[in-house]
Order: structure tokens, then sequence, then C-alpha cells
């Protein structure tokens, strides 16, 4: 392994409940939801009718008309995203060498809501077997092929590194940072912007997450709908987002003076090799991710102050998940701090890893856990600190965050205060 | 860290041949697999050809339970990495489970699939969406199938490029390899021939529309005039080559070198080219064959046409695009191409391009409709993404 260290030097998060990083911070730490019933389309035929939506007006962040256009909405978060990030970061991009940044964006679903529209344009509804090209979208390319996500962030940012979307379902926003902390480890980057949206919320997706109940049916309560680790919850929640840091190597962010938010730490992804949708409860998997993860980092299981849980708040995943903890960190485990921002936020799939990631930046500079909104009752089968309620004040310079995705994809990811390891 | 990381299968689904020595017997001769596009009716659609892939029953290769869940594209994914993983010789079952990791890459996921869903969502209602519409449509659906059949438990992912994509899943298989990791199985599949993903290529302003197979898709031609679409692909099992040579196994070659660029104010094409040189510790007079992206869209062969002879000189290489009998098989040409690579170093022969008659200002040797015999050490492979992605992969024998 080389000695190359990564850290994050900028960060922006589109999340819901408010556009930015404080917006953000403001929400997880004072434990609001910001779930609601969807105002998008009409959700009277599903079964789940609630979802976090962003309030999100593209030209208010600096969008311009043509990109409104061509853009599907998961695109337009991931580009307002990387430009807050790169502004946060001070980083004058123009002034390196473009080769040496590169770009990575996971994305679960890529352009769904585009391709829902595209398709109801296209096939009259429904109407049409043969669908009609006349009615086509000029960009419906751009929702094709998810790609176009990544090109439009390495065009905003001025970067001709390496550059793609990462795409392994509800892990993606781990995995695409993962990504591109290996590129600058082995050298052959010294900038990523990387990060993860998905714009999800449309009838497809309702309508496939019903044909499995995997989404609440909660929806005469929809502010307290997301109900992580507790005994009563039936379903996640779905939302919408995006989240982009800057990462750089740690030397180089040192030599320009730059403020260093976190170190990533440790990262590695496994497969259950199960089931598409299903996990076996026994964790074993997202425990060798958490094992390798903390190897990597070169920490031990007890050095971990804070577990930011995927917390879906399925009855499957809660408990899969907490078998994990158990296994990976043992005693430890019941000592730490465990908490799922999806009770506030929703489950923005592809996207979530990554406002994971920084919600547990946020965690760090501001030695603050966040709470697990909506946690009243206890499930004998999930056991350890959810931290209910109420966000805590207690010394946090580790992280790990950790995702579960369909497909099988277990990742984790850990990140230390920068003072903590870079002394 | 830099152990060498070889390759020990190949899986092939393509138009012009299903299976390594279907393929491989097609290519060398230059069959073609182009024709009328018959998986659907046509002829409202500008564009009418297709590389479509023949004779490929799922049922005989999967089980039944497997087909109401999954798109072609994952059919063939499946199969291929069968082939992949029996060519090489091992048997996944006898591996531990999580040094085996999967790495695909795709373009737009299980497309037909979602085009029925969809129908049932807005003709029907939501009620009537499949239960398995949440994943066989998605992009990560091919690895997380093959992890399942197979039992892989290491280091997975998918990456999404374009065009690009198939090498860029390779180079991220080469870096789990790289990281300790004893076997992936990586590459692509792609396959959009459904009406909607034929509207959705249609957008992309760069398919042909010719009706001629003979004339449709004429890369570095004065006719060239777009591509035609076909479906399929290849997987590859990548092993650290230490690894390999431990269990005796057959080696094709080495994954060399590789780089990654997106184009800005100029292409990045010919940085990818240097970059994966460089990484390859290679020079340009190394390379005996070039397999070439081959957009046949004027602008585009004229940017790689201009970058070959930037760094190879005039007619400085042997150039081919076998991918003229395949048609353009998106995230999964150039995971083929590296196959063929692989498959032309092991027998000295590199595959023609068909049906070009190559302009002569582009000052490339484009190797023509027969193939020609070559003593190939290494091969550089080219693929580039809509949008702006590029990248290059260098193979050794």
């Amino acid at each position: 392994m080389s000695g190359r260290r990564v850290v994050v030097t900028g960060m922006e998060v589109l999340a819901p409940g408010g556009v930015g990083t404080d917006a953000f911070w403001s929400l997880l730490s004072e434990g609001r939801t910001a779930t609601r019933g969807i105002t998008f389309f009409d959700p009277a035929q599903f079964r789940s009718r609630v979802a976090a939506e962003i309030d999100f007006d593209p030209y208010a962040h600096g969008l311009t008309p043509h990109e409104v256009r061509r853009m599907d909405r998961a695109a337009q978060f991931a580009v307002v995203a990387a430009r807050g990030a790169v502004a946060d970061s001070g980083l004058d991009t123009g002034a390196l060498n473009p080769y040496r940044i590169g770009v990575t964006i996971g994305s679960a679903v890529g352009a769904t809501m585009s391709l829902d529209e595209d398709y109801r344009a296209v096939s009259d509804g429904g109407r049409l077997d043969l669908v009609d090209h006349a009615y086509a979208d000029p960009f419906f390319y751009n929702h094709f092929v998810p790609s176009s996500f990544a090109a439009e962030v390495a065009r905003a940012v001025g970067a001709q590194g390496p550059s793609s979307v990462v795409s392994a379902g509800c892990t993606s926003g781990l995995d695409s940072v993962g990504y591109a902390v290996e590129l600058i480890r082995e050298g052959t980057a010294d900038v990523m912007v990387a990060g993860a949206t998905d714009a999800p919320i449309s009838p497809i997706t309702m309508a496939c997450f019903d044909a499995i109940k995997a989404t609440t049916p909660r929806h005469d309560d929809p502010e307290h709908a997301s109900r992580p680790f507790d005994g009563t919850r039936n379903g996640f929640v779905l939302g919408e987002g995006a989240a982009v840091f800057v990462l750089e190597e740690l030397e180089s962010a040192r030599r320009r003076g730059a403020r260093v938010h976190a170190e990533i730490a440790g990262y590695a992804t496994r497969s259950n090799a199960y089931h598409m949708t299903g996990l076996r409860p026994d964790g074993a998997e997202m425990s060798e991710a958490i094992t390798v993860a903390l190897d990597e980092a070169r920490m031990n299981p007890t050095e971990i102050d804070y577990i930011n849980a995927h917390g879906s708040g399925t009855k499957q995943n809660d408990r899969h998940e907490t078998a994990a903890f158990k296994r990976s960190l043992g005693d430890h485990a019941y000592r730490t701090p465990v908490s799922s921002i999806k009770s506030m936020v929703g489950h923005s799939l592809g996207a979530i890893g990554s406002i994971e990631i920084a919600a547990s930046v946020l965690a760090i500079r501001h030695d603050v856990v966040p709470p697990t909104a909506n946690l009243h009752t206890p499930d004998p089968e999930c056991d350890l600190d959810y931290v209910p309620l109420t966000a805590r004040d207690q010394l946090v310079d580790t992280v790990l965050t950790v995702g579960s995705g369909f497909g099988g994809f277990q990742s984790a990811m850990v990140l230390a205060r920068p003072e903590r390891t870079a002394a | 860290m830099t152990a060498s990381v070889v390759v020990t299968g190949l899986g092939i689904t393509a138009p012009n041949g299903l299976g390594t020595k279907d393929y491989w017997s097609a290519t060398r001769v230059g069959k073609s697999g182009i024709g009328p596009l018959t998986r659907f009716d046509a002829a409202p659609y500008p564009a009418k050809l297709a590389g479509e892939i023949d004779g490929f029953t799922a049922e005989e290769h999967l089980p039944s339970r497997l087909l109401p869940q999954t798109d072609q594209v994952t059919r063939l994914s499946l199969v291929a990495a069968d082939w992949a993983l029996a060519d090489a010789g091992v048997r996944p079952a006898d591996l531990p489970a999580f040094d085996m990791g999967v790495i695909t890459a795709s373009s737009a996921g299980g497309f037909e699939f979602s085009q029925h869903e969809l129908k049932s969502l807005w003709s029907k209602g939501g009620e009537y969406v499949s239960a398995y519409q949440s994943f066989a449509w998605f992009y990560a659906v091919n690895t997380g199938q093959i992890s399942i059949r197979n039992g892989m438990k290491g280091p997975s992912g998918v990456v999404v490029t374009d065009q690009a994509g198939g090498l860029d899943a390779v180079a991220q298989a080469r870096r789990q390899i790289r990281k300790g990791t004893s076997l992936v199985v990586a590459g692509a599949v792609d396959a959009l021939l459904c009406s909607w993903g034929w509207v959705g290529l249609h957008t992309s302003g760069r398919l042909s529309t010719a009706d001629d197979p003979g004339r449709a898709y004429l890369p570095f031609d004065e006719r060239a005039a777009g591509h035609v679409p076909g479906e399929g692909g290849a997987l590859l099992i990548l092993e650290a080559a230490d690894a390999a040579r431990a269990r005796g196994a057959r080696v094709y070659g080495e994954i060399a070198g590789y780089a990654a660029t997106f184009d800005g104010r100029e292409p990045g094409l010919r940085k990818a080219i240097e970059l994966a040189l460089t990484d390859a510790d290679l020079a340009p007079s190394d390379v005996d064959v070039v397999f070439a992206d081959a957009a046949a869209e004027p602008e585009l062969d004229r940017i790689e046409a201009e970058t070959l002879v930037e760094v190879f000189g005039h007619r400085g290489v042997p150039v081919t695009a076998p991918k003229t009998m395949t048609g353009r098989l998106y995230a999964g040409a150039a995971a083929l191409d590296l196959a063929t690579a692989f498959l032309a170093m092991g027998e000295g022969l590199i595959p023609p391009t068909v049906h070009t008659d190559p302009a002569d200002h582009y000052g490339l040797d484009l190797v023509g409709t027969e193939a020609r015999p070559a003593e190939l050490r290494t091969a550089l492979v080219l693929a580039r993404g809509h949008g702006g992605f590029n990248s290059a992969m260098v193979v050794r024998s």
C-alpha cells in the first residue's frame, strides 16, 4: 500500500430539508425530519405515498437554462454540489494540471425521473409497443446512459482526468468515494471531485418498491414515517439529494494551506452473493467490509467513536446491520453510538452513502452525534445505542459509516479527524 | 506494489459468434453479424440494421427461476461469466468466497425489462409492475447476479462511462487484484435492442441509417455516417500472475497498462494513450496493433486518426476495428476488443476491418477486409464514451 493519504478538503450537500451543508447540519443536529407526503405527482395509486423531497430551484443555484434543459434533476444536483464543493475547498482548479483532476459520481438509478417521463411521452402513456422516436426528448441520450452525470461534473469543474459514474445500488455513494480514494492513493490523480447523486422520486420507483414492500405505507403520518431501529418500522422512505467532496492527497493539501475536513482512512466493499434484495441475518459480509476498512485505517474496533448506520428502516436491514456491528466490533458495538440519518432525510438510494459521509464529517467537525429520529419503541433484535430523538454532544474523532444495497453490496468507510491521524 | 495481472479466461457473446470458438472463427475470416433488425419491427425508425445475437436460448444455459427476473443483458452476462470461468478452469465453489469479485460496466442496464414494466405502470397501473423491476433495470444488475450465481463475495462494483466502460471495469478489477483479491470477473455486456432502447440510441445522433449491411458502419471511410448498434460483449477472468502460474492456468496475456481521460479544451485521447503506455512501461514502437474505437463519425474518426498518427507516426502501426463485424456493443465493445486482442496475439493474426475503404488522408495503416498475419506481442485497445470519456488499455501476450 502506498503512503499517499487522502483527505476531504471541500464538500457540499443537497439534502431534503434544505440545500447546502449548513441547512443539512441544522436539520440533523436538531433532529428534525424532512419526510412528507409526495408532492411531485399524485401518489394515490401507490401503497407508499411519502418521500423526502428537496425544494430545489436550479436557477437559484446558478444553473443556466441550457444546463437545466439538458440535465436530469440528479445531474443538476451533482453539478450544483460539485461547484459548491470546489468553492468550499478554495482550490483553483484552473491552475492545476486538468489531467490530474478526476471525477467519480455515484448513482444507483441514474436519470429515473427523466426516463419515466421520456417513456411516457414516446409510448403515448404506455399505449405503444413500438415507441415513437418523434416524441423523444433531444437529450434522451443523457438520461439513457447516466455517465452523463460524470461528464457534466467534469466539464463543470474542468477535470480531464479519469471520470466515471459508479453504480453499485445503494452503496454507490460510498463506493464512488472509495474508488476516488484509490485513484489518489495509487497516484493516478491528485484531486478527485467525488460524491453521489440520485433523484428517484417518480412513479416507476414507487411502483418498484411497492411491489416488494420495501417502502413504508405510513402515509397518514409522513413526518414520522422513517423509523430506523424502531420496533414499529415497516419500510424506508424514499429520498433524493447529492453530496460531493473535493478529495486531495494530504501533503499537497497541506502545502496549499487547505482546510482539511477529515481523512478517509479506510474503505472496503464486499458482496453477500446471496440475493438481489435479501439479506442473511448474520451480517457476515458487511462485517467483513468493516473489518477490512478498519485494517486499512490501521485502527482497532475500539477506536471507533460513532457509527453512521445504513439504518434504512426495513425490518431485515436494521437487524442485519446490528448483527454486522456486533460481529465486527464485538463488545465495543454496545458502547458505540449508532444512528441513522435516514430517519430525517430518507433514503436517496445511490446518493445517501455520500450524504452520510458528509454527516460523518460534520459529526467530527462539531463533536456531535446526530440522532435517530422517530425512535420510540425498542426492538429486542436491535439492542445497541441508537441515539434516539436528540443529538448528543461527545468527542467524535473517528466515524464508521456503512451501506447495504440491492445486488448484495456491503460497503464500509472509516473517517478520522485530521489532527488525530495527520500529526 | 504493482503485481502483474493476467487474463486466464474469456467469455464471449457477440453477434457474429456465441462463445469464443465461434466468435474467433468468424472474426478471423471477416464474417459479419450485422443484418436487418428482427427483434422488433424497425420499419418506423431511421436506423434499421443491428448486430443481433442469434441462437441464444437462455433456457439452455440458466435455471428457469432466473428467467422471469432477468433482462437479455443479464442472461448474456451470466452465460458469459460461466463460459469465462470454465475457460479459466476455475470452479468458484473451490475458492474462498471473499477472494473473488465481479466488476462490470453497463451503459443503460436492463432496458427491455424496464420498457415492459413501464408499459405496465402507465397503461395499467403501479400494481402491475414486476417485483423484479427494482433490480432488473439498474446498472448494478449484472454484477449482482454474477456474484450470487458464483458465490463471489469479494470487492465488486459497476462503472458507467458509456462505451469506455468496458476498459474501465477491467482496470478497476486489476486494481482490486493488486490490492489482494485473487480473481475478478471483469468486463461488460450490453443489450439494448428493444424499441425504447432503439429510440435512446437514436438520440445519440450517431446511428447509421443505411439499409445495406455492407455499407452501414464504415469507420475511417469518406462515407462514414454513423454506426450500427449491436448486443453482447465479453467477460474476462483476471488473476494475479503468480497465482495463475501457481495453479498452472493457461494465460492469455497481461493487462499491462491503462489510463482514462476526459475531453477538455482539446481531446483527451492522446493523453490516455500516452499515460497507458507509461503505465505499461512501453514506448509507442512496442505496440504491434491498435484496436481502434472506430466511431464512424467524421469528426470522431478525424480525432482518433490524428491522435494515432501523432503517437505512432504516419501509417506507423497496424490499426483494426473488428467491431465492424458486430456493430458497436456500447460498454461491451471495448471488453470484446480486449478479448479479441488476446485471441489475435494467440494466433498471430490481426483480425480484419470489414466493409471500410479507408480514406488515405487519415494516414492509418488500417487492416482491411483480409486478416493480416503478424507477430503480436503488445496490443493497444481504445474506447471512447459519449460526452468525452477516453480509455486506453495496453495488453501483452
